[in-house]
Order: structure tokens, then sequence, then C-alpha cells
């Protein structure tokens, strides 16, 4: 035991005298990202959030993008239909025997099948998933990051419409590796990504000499809250056919978007094509998190129409898994196609009705917004108040909403969005009568700057 | 160049031997050259053409070489007549029929297969060099083993016949499930109140969920230690804090280095996405399996003379595959060694509450925790130890999702914290732990009866096997018994013993992991994982392995 050994004394790092062992890059880098003001903005909420009878006072938290409106139906479904067994769904405490056999990363076939009819729901029919090529990750942070690990390697590039989620910054560079290099759209045609600026990106990303492996968008997208026009998605497969690239779409929003005729998802448009080396290059990112409002469940999944896909992510997502009791408790409400089909349908209403709800407040008060037809958030342009259209004058006015305010709403510079001026505002998060205050005081607000 | 150069006349005789037949060519190659030989403007035609004669031999070799390979690999995969019953079939590395099994020659040491051919119709988008790792680990024992079970799972009375698991550490028996039909509306209470946990919560746990984790962590350890609850993280299983702690610990390309034989996941866990190497230190039978420290200080030295850099050194505790206990000398030697060489320590004591031998009089051992032994040391030391812990195998709750890292490292608690982000524990699993495990009564007869049980049928087992002339090391924790098969193979060496799990699998109808998976030097070892079975179970096993034995005593 213990030899004293002979050979000399190595140190690791001859310049650290304190012998302090060191950690990696990946754990002490910011990558992770969340120094950002998106990040900055929930720690005051935390420090100080409102409540109507103790905090009336508190920072209202219009920074996270939850959705609250449709909590009750939920409720009363699990209460009614399933008083005992909920815990391990319909089945009871029978089907978990058989819950304990199944290999982790595979995911209960009855959990995945609820899955694929719940997505076909949302689309109203117009596209087929397959359960087995549903793998399931513990959120769509986890999806994210996974594709992005099987998709590109270290230095490689993906192609991101701005703006965008400020968490993909973290999601998909991180401990991947892999570059984000934007493609630039701006309000002069919505923000709708354009084939200029797609080539464009791509142009940047070779002179740089880095190699693009894909285009990610957000369908509904975040922050702007609108769909992405059928043409287009069109578009965009025909340019990552073209480049030989992958397509990433993140549809978390699709059961939120307000009319189900304006949304397509590219699944749809998929559906009619044989050619194989054409949908292999088609990847779908979904979770529960917001349309059915259950962030803390942490469900989401990759579906894939390469096989080689499917079977990396499956394998991958040993580390990233979706409890069985989660995926039991889920699955027989999902499949319960008479009560997603009210959900969803009462769901898209209240968002409907929250979403002209605050544009007519905020229109009131002089405040212009994208137009928007999905989502828990709008995207308010504040341009007009900044003196100098720049960065840190965007972020001036942000610090003085979240401080005098007691508002918080995202920057649209945590969203890389190169036009300065506008704020994510979510909406769902929070009662009728919190989203009043809240317009109330941005009323007051702009009374008050209107009397200067 | 300069060889063509010199070589001409010599190369202009050889070119027109090798163009053999049609004179024609012979002279379509030699006039140039001997324009060249004559100074005349050949001088490029003289060095091109051997150069390019060269080069088009090697390319006509090496598509010959590869359209063999190619052959040879399409087999399995593509031959599958069921492959359309089975909702599986997306997958062309499963083979449908145990025909395709015994085709299965490959090393898994060494696994060079790449099993799906690329498509090259010009439109095949490509996937990460990420991707080609995990074709090629399809082909190994460990995967195999478990597709056969999922097409013929063993069951007592609806498939007596079917292949049982000994492959997967799970305990499965279900311990908590019996708390669970007992207690439904405690249960429910806490975890079903959908707008308590529906919300985003934290995702390296709820502190309320902590401070019971750490509870029953201090419950394993017979209370010697006491957890902070405020050093936990929570994580979605065992792989997602492995492959955390690499994350924070090392960066792409520096080593770990891994007494052997180890966990099989490790290649997984810690290598697939860190890039993080790990680097083998054999233990022998002769020493029973445990570590040697001079063999451990030689693999560093290896390493850091080819310039691989060791950031830290992996032991689990009780062992995997042996499920031997650690002394506690060896703990402090380990440690001392991480000291000296500044690299940290990850102690995986992912079955520390699955001790079941401790009340063995001689070679029985205590389970002493890492935590136990710096808990006294000073603060550098206890910077450099992460432990990794597993609810779900202690609890018998498998798919329960929930890991946790302890950690005296804040900058790695911290950084652990925030990548939890990408392997949560999600809310529901949370509230239900936390009701079952803040119930002192339930924690500790769950722990006794599960310690139970598993020495039971721990014993049955070994006694079963010595009676077929078979021995195991001595296992005092986790779900494993490792045992020595050397007897049985045809032959001794890797291919030996693929045989043998092969006769187990297809024969025996039993799914083992063979040593090779866990990087034993020495082949002929298996690791048996009886957590899975029933009591009546054990004899069924261990008539199948007689089977397999008579079956290789009359073939050797």
């Amino acid at each position: 035991m213990g030899l004293p050994l002979m050979m000399e004394r190595s140190s690791n790092n001859n310049d650290n005298k304190n012998n302090v062992v060191e950690l990696s890059r990946v754990a002490v880098s910011d990558t992770h990202g969340e120094d950002s003001p998106y990040f900055a903005g929930w720690k005051a909420y935390d420090e100080n959030p409102y409540d109507e009878s103790y905090n009336p006072s508190g920072v209202i938290q219009m920074g996270l993008a939850e959705n609250q409106v449709s909590f009750d139906l939920l409720e009363s479904y699990l209460e009614k239909k399933n008083p005992e067994g909920s815990m391990w769904g319909s089945k009871g405490a029978p089907g978990f025997r058989e819950n304990a056999l199944f290999q982790d990363y595979h995911g209960l076939k009855s959990f995945r099948q609820a899955m694929a009819s719940f997505m076909e729901q949302i689309r109203g029919g117009k596209a087929r998933f397959d359960p087995d090529r549903i793998v399931l990750t513990a959120g769509a942070t986890a999806a994210n990051e996974l594709l992005t690990f099987i998709l590109a390697d270290p230095n490689d590039a993906l192609l991101v419409p701005t703006p965008y989620y400020p968490g993909f910054d973290r999601d998909l560079r991180w401990r991947t590796g892999v570059k984000i290099v934007p493609i630039h759209c701006d309000s002069s045609n919505n923000f709708q990504i354009t084939p200029e600026a797609l080539e464009s990106a791509y142009q940047t990303a070779r002179e740089a000499n880095i190699r693009v492996r894909g285009v990610l968008i957000t369908n509904p997208s975040n922050p702007l809250g609108a769909t992405v026009q059928k043409k287009v998605l069109e578009d965009l497969l025909d340019f990552c056919v073209r480049k030989n690239i992958h397509l990433v779409s993140d549809e978390i929003y699709s059961g939120s978007v307000f009319h189900a005729s304006e949304f397509t998802s590219v699944a749809e448009i998929v559906e009619n094509i044989d050619d194989v080396s054409f949908k292999e290059r088609v990847h779908i990112v979904y979770s529960l998190s917001k349309d059915l409002g259950l962030p803390g469940f942490r469900v989401g999944t990759i579906y894939s129409y390469n096989d080689n896909v499917v079977r990396t992510a499956r394998r991958m997502s040993s580390f990233t898994l979706v409890s069985s009791q989660t995926q039991h408790m889920l699955a027989s409400m999902l499949s319960d196609e008479a009560f997603t089909e009210k959900y969803i349908r009462i769901n898209r209403e209240r968002l409907r009705r929250r979403y002209e709800t605050i544009v007519d407040g905020l229109k009131k008060a002089g405040i212009e917004c994208l137009k928007g037809n999905a989502g828990l958030f709008c995207w308010m342009n504040l341009g007009f108040l900044l003196e100098k259209k720049t960065k840190e004058g965007e972020l001036e006015l942000w610090d003085v909403i979240l401080k005098e305010l007691k508002l918080n709403i995202s920057p649209g510079s945590s969203c890389h969005c190169t036009e300065f001026g506008w704020f994510r505002v979510c909406f769902a998060n929070m009662s009728e009568k919190t989203l009043e205050l809240a317009l109330k005081r941005i009323h007051e607000f702009m009374d008050k700057r209107r009397s200067f | 160049m300069t060889r063509n150069e010199t070589n001409r006349s010599r190369s202009s005789n050889s070119n027109s031997e090798k163009s053999g037949g049609g004179g024609t060519t012979a002279m379509r190659v030699i006039v140039p050259l001997q324009g060249v030989v004559q100074g005349r403007g050949g001088l490029f035609l003289g060095s091109v053409i051997p150069c390019a004669f060269f080069y088009f031999l090697q390319f006509y070799l090496k598509r010959n070489r590869k359209n063999e390979s190619d052959s040879g690999e399409e087999n399995p995969a593509a031959s599958s007549p069921n492959s359309d019953s089975n909702p599986d079939s997306l997958d062309p590395t499963r083979s449908q029929s145990a025909g395709h099994l015994t085709e299965l020659t490959g090393l898994p040491r060494s696994l060079s297969r790449i099993l799906l051919s690329p498509r090259n119709s010009g439109g095949a988008v490509s996937v990460s060099g990420r991707v080609n790792s995990v074709t090629k680990g399809g082909d190994s024992p460990y995967y195999v083993g478990q597709k056969r079970i999922e097409e013929d799972p063993y069951d007592e009375s609806s498939n007596p016949d079917g292949v049982i698991e000994l492959g997967l550490a799970q305990n499965n028996k279900l311990s908590l499930n019996d708390w669970n039909l007992e207690n439904p509306e405690e249960t429910i209470s806490d975890g079903l109140n959908i707008s308590g946990i529906a919300s985003y919560e934290p995702s390296h746990g709820l502190m309320e969920l902590k401070v019971a984790v750490a509870g029953f962590m201090s419950e394993a350890t017979k209370n010697s230690v006491s957890f902070d609850p405020s050093q936990l993280v929570l994580t979605s299983g065992a792989s997602s804090a492995m492959e955390i702690l690499s994350f924070c610990l090392a960066d792409a390309g520096n080593a770990f280095l891994v007494p052997t034989p180890c966990s099989p996941g490790y290649d997984r866990d810690v290598k697939w996405r860190t890039g993080v190497e790990i680097i083998h230190v054999p233990c022998r039978s002769a020493d029973g399996f445990k570590i040697s420290m001079l063999v451990l200080d030689r693999a560093f030295y290896q390493a850091k003379k080819r310039g691989v850099r060791i950031r830290g050194i992996v032991i689990s505790n009780p062992s995997n595959p042996m499920g031997s206990l650690l002394s506690r000398e060896s703990l402090y030697a380990i440690l001392d060694f991480a000291r000296e060489r500044n690299i940290h320590v990850i102690s995986n004591e992912i079955f520390a509450c699955s001790v079941h031998g401790e009340e063995e009089g001689e070679g029985g051992g205590e389970f002493v925790s890492m935590v136990e032994i710096v808990d006294t040391e000073e603060n550098m030391d206890r910077e450099r130890v992460h432990i990794i812990y597993d609810l779900s195998k202690d609890l018998s709750f498998p798919g329960l999702g929930t890991a946790a890292i302890y950690s005296f490292n804040e900058t790695v608690v911290s950084g652990a914290r925030k990548l939890t982000t990408l392997s949560p524990v999600s809310s529901p699993s949370q509230h239900l732990l936390i009701s079952a495990i803040s119930n002192p009564k339930f924690v500790q007869g769950l722990v006794r009866t599960s310690r139970q049980r598993l020495q039971r049928i721990y014993q049955e087992l070994v006694k079963g096997l010595r009676e077929l002339g078979i021995d195991c090391t001595r296992s005092n924790g986790g779900f494993f018994c490792w045992v020595d098969m050397r007897g049985l193979m045809s032959s001794y060496s890797e291919k030996g013993e693929v045989e043998l799990w092969n006769k187990l699998l297809s024969i025996g109808k039993i799914n083992v992991i063979p040593g090779s998976c866990c990087h034993c030097i020495e082949p002929g070892w298996f690791r048996f994982c009886f957590s899975n079975l029933s009591e009546s179970d054990v004899p069924v096993v261990v008539n199948r392995i007689r089977k397999v034995c008579e079956t290789c005593k009359s073939q050797n």
C-alpha cells in the first residue's frame, strides 16, 4: 500500500504553485450565457417577485415564456379521469412492472405513440408521425443540444435566423463547440428569412473557413411570436438540399398558434416527398413545456426522418432521460383524443385573446408590436423611445423598465436582433389581472414620457 | 520524383513489362519516355506517367479491398427477412435471427466495423463524427444482448424459455412499487397536485429533495458522514452525472485513469461527447483485481510521456463489475496519489446502498465512502474529490431518472448546476422522491430489505455456480457477480471469450456481459447481474449454465 514512489514528482501544472486542482474550460467558460440580461432580469424577479397580495409592487415576470392560461383544463382532466392511478397512468400500478423492464432510452411505447398522436393533432392531421422515430429527451433544451452534437462537429456552424431564443447560445454551443452564424432578418419584411440573407450567412461562414452543417429555425418563432410562411419553409428546404445540409425545425410553440390554419409544419412539406435523401436532412424538435404548460415535467422530443440520427439520438438520450413515471402520467392523457382536441382548441383561443389584450393595450399607450399569430409573447417595438438606436441605448431602456416599471421583459439584443429597440413581452404566465396591471404601469410610463 | 529520374531507363523497361499485351500500349508509354531520355520536352511526361501509373495502381487496389470489406459487412445487416415485422426494423444493426449472431466473430475490444455504408448518392447529408462511434458500437455484446432480450424476454409463467437478463444493472425488485401500492394517497398528494409541480423548478433539484437525498446518503454510509445538501447537484441519471463531471474536470484530449475491469458505460459516459480519453489501468485476478498503485503510477507516467494530460482517476466503490469494497487504506492511497499528481478523484458510489456482504466476518470489509476519507482533510484535498450517486439503483426504481453529484468544489458544483439544464430531473419525480425518502422508517426498511434480498440471491447463485465448478470473486456490494469462466473457453483468448458469450446467449439463453466489455485484460471473466432475479429464477439460471457447460465440455 502506498509505496513511496521513486519516480519524479510530476506536477501537471508547473505554474500553479498552490497545487490547486484545475477545471476544464467548459466548466469555467461563459458560453452558458447566463450572464446576459435575459437571465439577469430573472434574478431581479427572483429577488423581488410580484405577488398580488404580499408584494404588489414587486417585479412582474414578463421574461419567462410559460403558459399558464389553460392550466385548469389539465387539472380537471387529471382529477376526473384517474383519481387513484394517475401517478402511473390509466393502467395503474401493475403497469409499472412492464415499465421496469424497458430500456431507458427507448421510452415507453405507449408514451411515444401518445406523443405522435398529439403532434399529429396539433397539425390538424396534415402530417403523420411514426412513434418509432420519436426520441425522448429531458426537454427541448436537451433535444436541441443532442441534435447539434449529432449533426455537427466542434467548430462547425449552424445557421440561425435572428432574432433567436437566447438559450440557443448555450444549448447549441456550450458543450458542443459548435458555432452559431446568424441569418440576419429585419423589420422591413416582418423579420422573415430571405434567400439573400441565407446565402449571405452561408458565405460569411465560408469566408471564415467554417463548415456549415445545418439551419436551425424556430417555427412559430421565438421571440417574434409569428409562424414561418410556407413559401419561406420551401425556400429553406431548397437551400438545405442545394448546400447538402440539415434543417432543424424547433416547433415547440406549434400548439400555441392562434389559428390552426396559419401554421405550416416542415413535416407537412416533407410528408409527400419520397426522396429519402431529401427527407433525411429534416429534424423536428418538440416539447410539452409550452403548449401544455408543463415545463417542470421536462418532456422533449426529437423527431427525425433520418434513421442514423434516430438511432444515435436514442442512445445519446441516456444522458437526458425522461422519467418513466412522467411518461406514464402523461401517456394516457395525451392519447385521449377527445381531451387533447378540446385542450388544443381552447388553449389557442385563450392565447389569442391574451395576445389581443396586450397588443390593444400597448397600442393605446402608443406602442406598436409586430403582427404575431402564435406563441406566449409579443414582439414590441420601443425603438422610438431610444435616443440612440444602439445596444447600449436599448439596454438602458431595458434597465429603466426593470427598475422603474418593475417589469421584466427581454431586450432584443439578448436575442441577437440587429435592429435595436425591440423587446419580447410574455403574456401567458400570469393572471389577467396581473396583465392589466402591467399594462397600467406601461401606460403611466408612456404618459410621463409624453409630458416631457 | 528523383527516383523516377534516376531510374528512367529502368522504368521504361519495367513499364513495358507491366503494360504487357498490347504493343500499342507499350509504345504509347515508351515513346514519351524515350523523349524524356533524349531530353525532348518529355521531362514532364517522364515524371508524370510513372507517377500516374503508380497512383492508378494504388486506386485500383484500394477499390478492390473496399469492395471485399463492404460485401462482408452487409451480410448481417441486409439479409434479415423478418425486418418488417419488427417495429424496430429501422435499425439495420439489429439482426433478426439467432443465426446472425454466430457471425459475430467481431472483436468487442477493438471494433472497427462501420455497419452503415454511407450512401454516396451525392445528396446524402453527412452527420458528425460522433455518429460513427455509435454505429461501430452497435456490434458490442452490450447492445446485441439487449436486443435479444427485447425479442425474447424471460417470464416465469408466460415465457419460461426466454432470455434471462443478467446484463443490465437494474434492481427491479420494486420495493418502491410495493410502497406505492400500499400508500397511493401519500404518493399522489405530493406527486399529482399538478399546480405544485408543473412549473419550472431548478434543474439541479429542489432544495427539499437535496435535503432528503443528503439524508439518504448518510444512511447508506451508516451515518459516518453527513452530507451537505448545497453540495449536491441532481441530474437525470448516473450517465449524465458522469458525463457532467467529465465535462467539468477535463478538456477534450485529456484523460482519466480508469482501473479495469470497469463499468461498460464509461466508454460512453466519459468519452463520447466530451472528447476525454480513458486510460485503462489493468488489475489482475492474481491480485484479486485490486488496484495496484505501482501499475497506476506506471500508467500515469506513460501517459505523460506520450503527452497526454491526466486530469483524474475514476474508481467505483462498491466496484463494478467485481462488487468488492475498497478498503480504507486503498482509498487513502488513491487520495495520496491524486494529491501528488494534482488530479481529481471521481468515486462512483452508485451501489453504496446495496452493500450486502458486510456482515460476513472475514473478507467482508466495510463500505467507506470517499467523502469520509476527505472529511477531515484540508480544503485542497476535498476539492479534488467528487462522488456520483444513483437513486434509481438503490430505490429499485429504474427509470426514475435521478442521480446526484456530490462535490466539495464550488466551481464544479456551480458548473454542474448549469449543465443540468440539459439533463434535469422532472418535477413529478422530484416530488415523489421527496415524499418517499423523507420518511425515515421507509428508508431504513427499504435499505434493509433490499440488502437482505440481494444477499440471499447472491449466495444462492454463487452456491449454484460452485456446484458447476465455477467460481466468482467475492462480492460484497452491488448487483454483480464477477464470474470466472476461463475453464469453459475453447481457447484462452478474446475469441474464446466471445464464443463462450455467444453460447451463453444462444444455448443458455442468458445475457451476460463478457469481460471484454469491461475492458478486463484477462479473457474468460463474465459479469452476471443478479438483482433482477427472484429466488426461483436462480436454479433456472444455474441449469442453463449447466447445459452450456456440458456443451463446452463435449466440444473441447
